[in-house]
Parts: C-alpha cells; structure tokens; sequence
C-alpha cells in the first residue's frame, strides 16, 4: 500500500502542498484530481523520490522513502509518464526491458517477463519491434505500462495517462486500462485534471487544490456530501453533453 | 655531495647535450621564391662538404616565424637581409653595417656571415605603360597622381617600421586609403597584371618585375635601407660545425644581383625546382628529386596524421568539456569563451605563439589544429546534451537509473547526432587548415600551396589543394557511413 503521512513541500516561501494525507490500501485504485497548479504535479515527484519534501512520510508497505537510495524506491514505484514517455531513440522492448538489463537480468528472465506483460497488456508482438514514433498513442500507452510493471513494483503511478489521446481511443482504452490494473493487481495511483476519467477508473478519489486536500472518498461522497463549495465546483465544471430530447 | 654536484653540472650543461644531440643540420627558409633558392643553396652547399645529414624546413613563413625558430633551436640557419634584421628584429634601424648588426646580434646568440653579394631591397613598381603614361620615373613622381592611384601592398611592407608609413612620410606622399589595398605579396603581381592595381611593392630581385614588364621606380630619397643578404645561424650551430658554416662563409660575395634575378626567374618563370637550380649555381649534379606519386602519398600521410591527431584529441577532450559546459553553469560559459577565443586567433599567429614553446614542424602545426578543432565539438556537445527533453532526463530517474546511466544510455545517444555534426565539421576544417602546417615546416598538402603561392605557379597549387579537396569528400563520407553506425535507428529516422 502507498501511505503519505502529513507531507509538506514550500518553494522558498510559498506553500505548495501543506498537511498531504492519503492513503491508497494494497490492490486499489486511486485518483488523484485538481486542477493545473493545484499541486498534483509536485505530490507526484515527491512520490517518485525526484523532489525532498519539508515534513511527513511518504510510504509504500509502511516503509518509509528516506530509508531507501534512489534506486532502491523506484524499484517499488512503477512509473507511466506523461503519453508514455517512451525513449525515443530505442524500440518499444528495449524501452521496456531498459532497467531490467541495468540490473543485470538475465536474458531469458528479462524475455520472459517482457512476454507475460505483453500479453497481459494485449499488445501484438511486432509493436515492441518499433520506435516509440512508429507508435499509436495506445500502443505507446501500453508499452510505457509494460515498462512500469516491468520489475513488478508494489505501486504503479500514471500521470495523465489520457490526455493526449482522441476521444474514441481514449474510450477504448479507459475500459482497457481498468481491465490491466485488474489483471495486475497493483496498488494504482492515476494523477488527473479529468473527473470523469477518475471516476472511471479509481474506487476512491482525493481532490486537491491549492496544495491541500479539500476531500477524500467515492465519488457518490463527493457528490452528496461535498466537503467545500469548491468540489461542487469542480464537479459542475464537467460539462456533460445534452441529451437527445434538450436537442430538437 | 659529489654526486650532487655532478646532477648540477650535468643539467646546467643539458642544452649543450641536447643541441649535440641534434644530428641533423635544419635549413629554414621564408615563404618566396629567393628564400627557397637561397636555403636550397646552402643546403647542397653544406652537403658538399660534410656527412651530417641536412633537413630542410623551406617555405616556413616570415621574418617573425624564422627567427622565433632560430631561437627556439627548430632550425640552424636561414638567409636573411641585413636592413630586415636590423629593423624588425633587432628593432634598432640606426645599425647599417654588418658589424655592428654583428655585434648586436651576438647577444642573441646568433651569428651573421659576410654578405652573399647582392642586395635585395624593397621596391615601388607600375607597370612600364602606365609609368609612361604619367611620366614616371622616381618615387617622387607618384605625388603628382597620388591621388589616383589604385595601390596592392603586401602585408610585410603595410605593417614594417620602414615599411609603407615612414616611406610615404618621407616624400610627403598620401595615397586615398580606398584605393589601398593589402594583398599577399606573391598575389600583387596577379593582381597588376590584371589591371586591379597599379602600384606595388616587390623586391628589387624579383623575377617578376621582367615577367610582368614593370618598371622600378628610383628611390630618389634614398628611403629604403640597404638590404643585403647574409646568412643567419645560431652561435651554437656554429660552434658545432665550423667546417659546414665555414663553407657558407665561403659564399661571400658569391651571388650577384643579376645571377639572383636569374636564379629566381628560373624559378617563378621557366619553373625548374630550387634544388636544381642551386646545383647548377654550385656546379654540382641536382640531388634526384623524388617522384610525384611518392610526394603526394608523403603529403597524404603528413596531412592525415596531422588531421587524425587533431581529431582523436578534439574528441577526447572537447567532448567531456562540451558535457562539463553543459553541466555546471559558470566553467561552462568560461569554457564555450575559451574556445570560442582560440578560433578568433588567426592561424598565423596562432602559430607564431606556439614556435617558441614548440619549436618548428608537427608539434606546433598539430597543436593549433587541435585547439582550432576544440570549438565545433565543445559547442556542439553543449548545445546536443541541453536540448535533451529535460522530461526524459526526469523520467530515467523516476525509473530508478544512475547519473552514469543515466549519461551513457540517455543523454549521450539523444545528443549524438548534433555531437557527429560537430565532429564532422572540425574534421572538414582541419583538413583546410592543416594545409597551413607547412608554414611551419609541418608538410602535408600545404607544401605545395605554399610553394606555389609563393611562385604564382596555379599547378603546383593544385597539386596540394585538389587532394585535400578530395580528403575533405573522403572525409564527409566516412561521417555519412559513421552516422549510420553511431546514431541511434530510431532518431535516424525521425530526421
């Protein structure tokens, strides 16, 4: 499980992220939601160990970051960037196999493994063979999946893993992509701007804004029991299409 | 104690060691037709009377590039004219005679022999036309047309003490500063020929002045200081080997002016080779001169080891200062000034300031190809390790890579296209500038130029430029295949 614990994070004298508590049990899914300069982008590098944080405990299965090198804590965090970000100058397996290799996988675990998640993530075989730029942004999705669940870390943690695709791709692949977390049985922490899509996917969602948490919980608690004007806010702010009978 | 004396002794008499050590005799020359002929001469004529075997460093640039070699121990001896020594290396041109430009140069260390016999002065000439055209005939008669006269004066001349401002001062001529123009001297008579000027400076020997159908005008003031030929050696050459520097002296009023203009106009104009022309001067057989196949694969193997060096070093070390640049904000910038200064220096004098702390031949060519070569690669690698995304340099390390991995399997295969390209570019430049190494005695492809610069001689400048052109198309497609090997697929075909 993935456990922040009272984090607090200033730039030089402004507050970012104050009094951060969250806590993501083992197996579920997550949302993490606000709006651009809510702090979500900041909680999210201090996750992954890039940025130090003033106060607070980050922890995955109740042990704390700071008592890990680098190396050691990503190997417990798997991370999908931004539209993958794969490497460009390297085709989709070795982008996947990359840090296996680092730590000196043997060959045939490293193929192995590599063939399991392909399956698992439903990719054809030829897509791990081109450049990130030879691949669709679902293709590149998955395979940037694949390369976070590669040295099958406790957590995985997507940033925006939607934003960049066409609405009918973005379709398929939230269903797809509820179906992978389900098969992979990790801890799952998805950072979003897209409330819909959290719903979607996550059973539980924190609502950030202005570096501090403003709520917790299912969808139907923020729903019905908004703990500030503001997540009423952020709820009607996502515009729903008009039905058939409101459009003559 | 005693032993200690000893180490004393030994180094204090070191340089002695060294220069015995030296076993061949090295001839210099400056970089015209005369000096060729001149250093050819005493070559062969040192040859006749001693074993030691004589290399020759012909051809290597002007006053300031002989002498600094001279006094660095790179060469022996060269020929020399008295009013340039007086002037622009003693720096005192009250000294007239021989004896006491002697006597002044002793201090140095270096000696001068008795003139050679003629005198070699400089000279104002226009084309016999033109001169009578305009009724001229002194330099005094330039004052009359002053005003419209296109002159082409070589840089010596332009920048001497006795050269160009104290000449036009002393008959109160003032020529319109548009109409003058700087040129290589071996370039002026190309450019009167053509019309392109009237005016030039030259040497009163000059094979030219018959060539081209000018007409000397009579230094009516007397300006010019007298200037006669002498040979000019270090003390020490000297000492080592009085039978060879006695048979130079021998040469004493040996060569008259007309048997110089002769000399040099078998040279520049019937385009016989120095070395022949010296042995018919000495009387003796013309030493067999190798063939042009073998010449060019000598000069190819010069020019490339020259340009190799060069480019194994400016990868070696520019590529680790381009990362360093890249990497820390403040030696950064002093790094990207520095090498951005070297390229300014021009490559003259690049190698001027580098004869005294080298000597003369490879090492001083080489290190200034290596510096000229720094600023592509250092700039590039800058410029190709800073615009790596900076997400995917975030990402590696949320994947948990090391700095050093992060370097070698990221950074350096996104940066390595625009690397190549500067790699490429300092390999492009350099077979250029290497063809400048010959000045120094360094040979390669710009043996050849030189010489044939120096002699208005087009195929004979080709005989270097034309390989060279060739070792740059040589050199661009290796980098094309390079590319290929070095870049990795997937940016290969983003481009």
């Amino acid at each position: 499980m993935l456990k922040l614990q009272n984090v607090y994070k200033t730039f030089e004298d402004r507050t970012v992220l104050a009094d951060i508590n969250l806590s993501v049990p083992k197996g579920a899914t997550h949302a993490l939601i606000g709006s651009s300069g809510s702090g979500k982008t900041t909680l999210l590098r201090i996750t992954l160990g890039l940025i130090p944080f003033d106060r607070g405990y980050v922890k995955i299965n109740d042990q704390p970051l700071l008592s890990f090198t680098p190396v050691e804590w990503a190997a417990r965090i798997g991370y999908v960037p931004q539209e993958g970000g794969l490497f460009p100058h390297i085709m989709g397996h070795h982008n996947v196999s990359l840090i296996a290799k680092m730590r000196g996988w043997r060959k045939s675990k490293i193929a192995e493994r590599v063939e399991e998640l392909r399956k698992l993530v439903g990719l054809e075989p030829s897509v791990l063979e081109r450049f990130p730029h030879e691949m669709s942004g679902g293709q590149k999705q998955r395979v940037a999946i694949m390369r976070a669940a590669m040295m099958d870390p406790s957590v995985m943690l997507l940033d925006e893993p939607m934003a960049a695709l066409d609405p009918l791709i973005r379709h398929s692949l939230q269903q797809e992509l509820k179906d992978i977390f389900q098969r992979l049985g990790k801890t799952v922490l998805i950072v979003t701007h897209d409330l819909g899509e959290a719903v979607f996917l996550a059973e539980r969602i924190t609502l950030l804004h202005e570096g501090r948490i403003i709520q917790s919980g299912a969808y139907r608690d923020l729903l019905h029991h908004p703990a500030d004007p503001y997540v009423t806010l952020f709820i009607n702010a996502q515009r729903t299409l008009p039905d058939a009978s409101a459009v003559p | 104690m005693k032993k200690c004396l000893m180490a004393v002794l030994l180094l204090a008499a070191f340089p002695q060691f060294a220069a015995l050590a030296a076993t061949a005799i090295v001839v210099g020359s400056k970089v015209f037709t005369e000096g060729y002929v001149l250093g050819e001469i005493a070559a062969q004529r040192i040859e006749s009377v001693s074993a030691v075997p004589v290399e020759r460093k012909l051809g290597m640039g002007s006053t300031g590039i002989l002498f600094e070699a001279l006094n660095s121990g790179a060469i022996d001896l060269y020929a020399d004219y008295t009013g340039t020594l007086s002037e622009a290396i003693l720096k005192q041109p009250d000294l007239k005679s021989v004896a006491d430009i002697q006597a002044a140069l002793s201090k140095m260390n270096l000696v001068i022999s008795a003139p050679l016999g003629f005198d070699d002065t400089y000279a104002l000439a226009v084309k016999e036309s033109f001169a009578e055209q305009h009724g001229l005939h002194t330099i005094s008669d330039l004052t009359r047309i002053e005003g419209d006269i296109k002159a082409g004066f070589s840089y010596e001349f332009m920048d001497r003490k006795d050269g160009y401002a104290r000449m036009a001062e002393r008959y109160r001529l003032s020529l319109d500063p548009q109409r003058l123009s700087r040129m290589e001297h071996s370039l002026s008579f190309q450019a009167i020929d053509d019309g392109a000027v009237d005016l030039i400076d030259t040497y009163s020997t000059d094979a030219k002045i018959k060539k081209s159908k000018l007409r000397v005008l009579r230094d009516d003031r007397g300006f010019f200081p007298v200037y006669q030929a002498v040979w000019v050696a270090r003390k020490a050459f000297v000492d080592a080997h009085p039978r060879e520097w006695a048979a130079l002296q021998e040469l004493e009023g040996a060569i008259s002016a007309d048997a110089m203009i002769d000399m040099n106009s078998q040279a520049d104009i019937q385009k016989l080779s120095y070395a022949s022309i010296a042995a018919q001067f000495l009387g003796s057989e013309a030493p067999r001169s190798q063939s042009w196949q073998s010449n060019i694969l000598r000069r190819t193997r010069e020019h490339l080891w020259l340009v190799g060096m060069a480019l194994l070093f400016s990868v070696l070390v520019g590529i680790p200062l381009g990362v360093t640049a890249a990497r820390f904000h403040t030696a950064g910038q002093a790094i990207l000034i520095l090498s951005a200064l070297i390229q300014t220096v021009p490559s003259l004098a690049l190698l001027c300031f580098l004869i005294p702390l080298l000597g003369v031949g490879t090492k001083p060519a080489l290190a200034a190809l290596c510096l000229y070569s720094l600023l592509p690669v250092v700039l590039n690698t800058f410029t190709g390790v800073r615009t790596v995304e900076p997400q995917h340099l975030e990402n590696a390390r949320a994947f948990g890579l090391t700095r050093r991995q992060v370097f070698f399997r990221i950074v350096l295969p996104l940066a390595s296209p625009t690397v190549l390209a500067g790699i490429k570019t300092a390999t492009i430049v350099s077979i250029g500038t290497a063809t400048l190494a010959a000045l120094v005695g360094a040979g390669g492809y710009g043996a050849p130029i030189i010489s044939g610069l120096s002699l208005n001689d087009v195929p004979t400048i080709l005989t270097g430029a034309i390989p060279a052109a060739f070792m740059a198309l040589i050199a661009y497609g290796l980098f094309e295949v390079l590319d290929f090997l070095l870049i990795p697929e997937g940016l290969r075909k983003l481009r």
